[in-house]
């Protein structure tokens, strides 16, 4: 079909608006009624039995409703597993709300208050006393899966929550053979997502109708509804789960935590609203953690620089539990599945171990898996070239896949379509001159500057499809419906299950229900994120929105389209294919002479439906539904590259440029899509050279604030120049790929490969991130 | 350790009215704000002041409305993105901000605008870098902050 503008238009967004007058409403600034504020007793040890907990003080404090222990809420909620059918081999032990006689974590809640005001709540559950027997705890994972490690579960007999291989060709034989190979052990340290406005929710359980309202911080409305009716076993037509405007949310917002579980318990329970609201300090010990991955990782060459082959293994670690309900293994087969996926190689073999301990649980931020598994194949790229002696761009060039190689496997299992890796290198190299910059280079050496550009080639993998989840027997949709409903007055109501954290997935379903019908943009007003009103939808993680909810939101318009010009033609007599929609009229499609407003299709539509022959399809009211068929995956790529000066004295990074070539296929709107890119790239920044969470040696956890977890600010930060290429997708009518992790993906390979580029003179070779000073200086002897 | 053992009485003007209130003294501003005037728009980030989502107006300078106490208000003009925005001397950055997507999920706005818009004051020609350090003590994890540089050049590019 004919893409017509707004579809690709860079338009600002509506919500915007809202936002920037101060009138968005965040779950915080909702007051409900009655409503009680809870406060959590958490605990201070990473491994602790609870032999008891006393209230009788805490009960009598002001303003307290009610003190409640893990027994006060058997019967009013069940427990879970994080399981995934498609990995049979993962163990993953039973979870509750509030942990019984034993605390897995520093943080983890044993008791809750709920009292008038969060301040009451939190005075009274000071004066809740818990009788702790600290245990012997497991920090790490390589110390978790030795002989004789404290166990984490009992009940498991072993800290190895799962285990996999995944293999093609030889890589024993390959490698034996091969001119070169290079070996590193990476680190990857432990950071998380820090939305700016923390986990939150208000829960709202009316026992006279049996139904819970819930308004939360949340990407995935219907997964919550869905959870909440099963596990407190509430008919599920009587819950409702509305996510009003999202403080951000780069995937620690679609889980089930269990302190917000445990507001919806005490809810029905107390038969109140409920509010929780994680304070900063609650965040960092309680939020989903990323990362923290050892990588061993191997990479076989021939002279020329072809790569033959590639061996890696992977350590991590869930935490305490597997999480729910999407379970923790995706981090690790992500990195098994995507290393060395931008290259031709036959031979590879790639291992992943995950084991439990006692940290706070570890899941899905922004980019699972995939800026580990692109820094680890661009480093060892890196490293072949320069031993080869050969120009790491022409090493790319040589052994990227290509054009002609497409569609094909990767030998890590995933299915590509056509991805454009030359023709985001060649348009790298239109922007930035890389012979100029190795003269300059040279000559700020000389000056004792030492600059670095790094390369980073990725592909990410977006909008999962429903073989994922479906098959792990999670409820979590991967189709996505569109509803849309012509008003009398021509405006369109649009009702889809993707929500908007801010990424603008409104506005881009806004733009191709607009584009589609043929109506002005500001005529389609989307609603979201709130699982009654909207059709059943997966909502927003994994880049999904634009190809998913979008390619839904096409069909609709298309079939909304269909009937208003059968309405049209019988009122004009005219056959609907010689009709068409501009600027929300109906023209003639050859002259482009106004025939009728919509208004007046509509009018007949919904009040003199009689004018129209029942046999004609001409509902105002449509749905358009899409889930993708036969493919886990939509791969989409791009290139990162870093331009950086490391100052040798004090182990700072001045950025000079950083350049992003992407390809998302059809774009909805580059705005949009362009400070997505940028936002994940500064993310990306910030696991790359900041963000770490250190415990010490009894396993606490040192850096719990904002003060002292680094985050990216403004001053620190370069311009990011973001290019396009647009190799749409053929799987669906719509082509368009997710965009929303690909700044982070390719961001943490491109800063790595830049700092050791930029210490070359030095012959050091950094593998573990974040690049703080203080490793920096190490590396280099000075400290 | 009971709540509230002590309040006191506070008269000060917000946006523009008076208004008179008996607050607890451990009530911090934002709080205060938020809570007891629904003037939602000023947000809670970190309650340690490093986040800035509750930057607000105190006597025409900016203020972290975690760091500070409501009582420490009593006698003051306080000025929140409500009052902000209906006067209007925010409307050049919002339109900037607006057009050039420099905000996503919202939660930091409020207190950006709010910052930018006292930078210009003190500055009305700032380089970019100027304008990457005067934010540098608000918080934004959608953005990558370019956006937001861009739009507030362009307002102070417009002035002259």
């Amino acid at each position: 079909m004919n893409f017509q503008a707004p579809i690709g238009s860079s338009l600002p967004r509506d919500r915007a608006k809202r936002l920037l007058a101060g009138r968005g409403q965040y779950v915080d600034d909702i007051q409900l009624p009655r409503m009680l504020h809870l406060a959590f007793v958490r605990s201070p040890y990473p491994h602790a039995r609870v032999k008891s907990i006393e209230t009788i003080d805490a009960v009598a404090m002001p303003g307290v409703a009610r003190v409640v222990k893990g027994a006060d809420l058997v019967g009013v909620v069940s427990s879970w597993r994080g399981t995934h059918n498609l990995f049979p081999g993962l163990k993953a032990p039973e979870q509750h709300v509030l942990a019984g006689d034993t605390a897995r974590w520093q943080g983890e809640a044993v008791a809750a208050v709920a009292a008038r005001s969060r301040a009451e709540a939190e005075d009274a559950a000071e004066q809740i006393v818990v009788d702790w027997e600290e245990l012997p705890f497991v920090g790490d994972a390589e110390v978790a899966l030795e002989n004789g490690a404290t166990f984490v579960h009992d009940s498991l007999g072993s800290n190895q929550a799962f285990a996999a291989e995944v293999k093609q060709g030889n890589t024993e034989l390959a490698f034996q053979d091969a001119h070169l190979v290079i070996e590193r052990r990476f680190r990857f340290n432990r950071h998380t997502g820090v939305s700016l406005e923390s986990r939150g929710l208000i829960a709202d359980y009316d026992p006279s109708a049996d139904r819970l309202t819930v308004y939360q911080s949340h990407q995935t409305p219907h997964q919550q509804q869905d959870l909440y009716a099963r596990l407190l076993d509430i008919p599920e037509q009587n819950v409702r789960v509305i996510c009003p405007d999202v403080g951000g949310a780069f995937g620690l917002k679609h889980h089930l935590y269990p302190d917000e579980l445990a507001a919806c318990a005490i809810s029905k329970l107390l038969e109140r609203p409920v509010k929780y609201i994680a304070d900063r300090f609650e965040s960092f010990l309680s939020d989903i953690h990323c990362r923290d991955h050892t990588v061993t990782a191997r990479m076989a060459f021939t002279q020329e620089g072809d790569i033959v082959g590639m061996q890696v293994d992977d350590l991590f670690h869930a935490g305490a539990y597997s999480q729910y309900p999407r379970s923790s293994i995706a981090e690790g087969n992500q990195i098994i599945r995507l290393c060395g996926i931008p290259y031709r190689h036959e031979h590879y073999r790639a291992a992943v171990r995950m084991a439990y301990l006692n940290k706070s649980l570890l899941g899905h931020i922004r980019s699972v898996g995939h800026p580990i598994a692109c820094a680890v194949t661009e480093q060892l790229v890196d490293l072949g070239a320069k031993q080869l002696s050969l120009d790491p761009v022409a090493m790319r060039r040589r052994a990227y896949l290509r054009d002609e190689d497409f569609p094909t496997t990767s030998p890590g299992g995933i299915a590509l379509e056509h991805l454009s890796f030359h023709g985001c290198l060649d348009r790298a190299l239109e922007r930035i001159d890389v012979d100029a910059f190795r003269r300059e280079q040279a000559q700020l050496r000389e000056q004792g500057i030492y600059r670095g550009i790094g390369f980073a080639t990725f592909v990410d993998l977006t909008s999962i499809g429903p073989e994922y989840y479906g098959e792990g027997g999670q409820h979590i949709s991967a189709q996505e419906t569109c509803l849309l409903r012509l008003e009398a007055s021509g405006g369109i109501r649009c009702y889809t299950g993707a929500t908007d954290q801010g990424q603008g997935i409104d506005s881009g379903i806004q733009q191709v229900v607009a584009g589609v019908i043929g109506v002005p943009v500001q005529d389609v007003k989307v609603n979201s994120g709130d699982s009654e009103l909207c059709p059943v939808g997966g909502g927003s993680w994994g880049s999904r929105g634009a190809a998913l909810a979008g390619e839904a939101a096409l069909r609709a318009g298309q079939e909304l389209r269909r009937n208003i010009l059968n309405i049209a033609g019988v009122l004009l007599q005219k056959v609907p294919e010689l009709l068409d929609i501009r600027d929300g009229a109906v023209v003639d499609a050859t002259s482009g002479a106004k025939q009728l407003a919509l208004a007046e299709v509509a009018q007949i539509g919904h009040f003199r439906p009689y004018m129209v022959p029942d046999n004609t399809p001409s509902d105002l009211t449509v749905t358009g539904r899409y889930a993708s068929r036969d493919r886990m995956f939509l791969p989409a790529n791009g290139l990162h590259v870093a331009i950086l000066d490391v100052d040798t004295d004090t182990g700072l990074i001045v950025f000079q440029r950083y350049l992003v070539v992407h390809d998302c296929g059809r774009l909805l709107n580059p705005l949009l899509v362009e400070e997505q890119i940028r936002g994940g790239v500064v993310q990306g920044i910030g696991g790359a050279l900041y963000e770490e969470f250190i415990y010490d040696d009894d396993g606490y956890l040192c850096n719990g604030t904002l003060a002292d977890y680094l985050v990216p600010m403004a001053a620190e930060m370069p311009d990011i120049e973001v290019e396009h290429l647009e190799t749409p997708t053929a799987t669906s009518e719509l082509g368009a790929k997710g965009a929303g992790e690909a700044g982070t993906t390719g961001a943490m390979g491109a800063v790595l490969n830049a700092v050791n580029d930029a210490l070359t003179p030095f012959d050091v070779t950094l593998s573990e991130v974040p690049l703080t000073p203080p490793r920096i200086l190490r590396a280099l002897g000075k400290i | 350790m009971t709540e509230p053992s002590k309040t006191v009485q506070m008269a000060l003007r917000v946006n523009r009215e008076s208004v008179e209130a008996t607050v607890p003294v451990r009530r911090n501003l934002v709080d205060f704000l938020r809570d007891d005037l629904g003037l939602t728009g000023s947000h809670v980030g970190c309650e340690h002041g490093v986040c800035g989502a509750c930057t607000v107006v105190v006597d025409g300078a900016i203020m972290r409305g975690c760091l500070m106490l409501a009582v420490q208000a009593d006698g003051c003009e306080i000025e929140t993105i409500e009052g902000a925005d209906q006067s209007g001397r925010l409307a050049a950055l919002q339109a900037a901000f607006h057009r050039r997507n420099a905000l996503q999920c919202g939660f930091c706005t409020p207190a950006m605008l709010l910052t930018a818009a006292a930078l210009l004051e003190q500055n009305s020609k700032p380089s970019r870098d100027e304008i990457r350090d005067y934010l540098s003590g608000n918080f934004c994890r959608c953005t990558g902050y370019q956006e937001i540089v861009d739009a507030v050049a362009e307002v102070a590019g417009a002035d002259t």
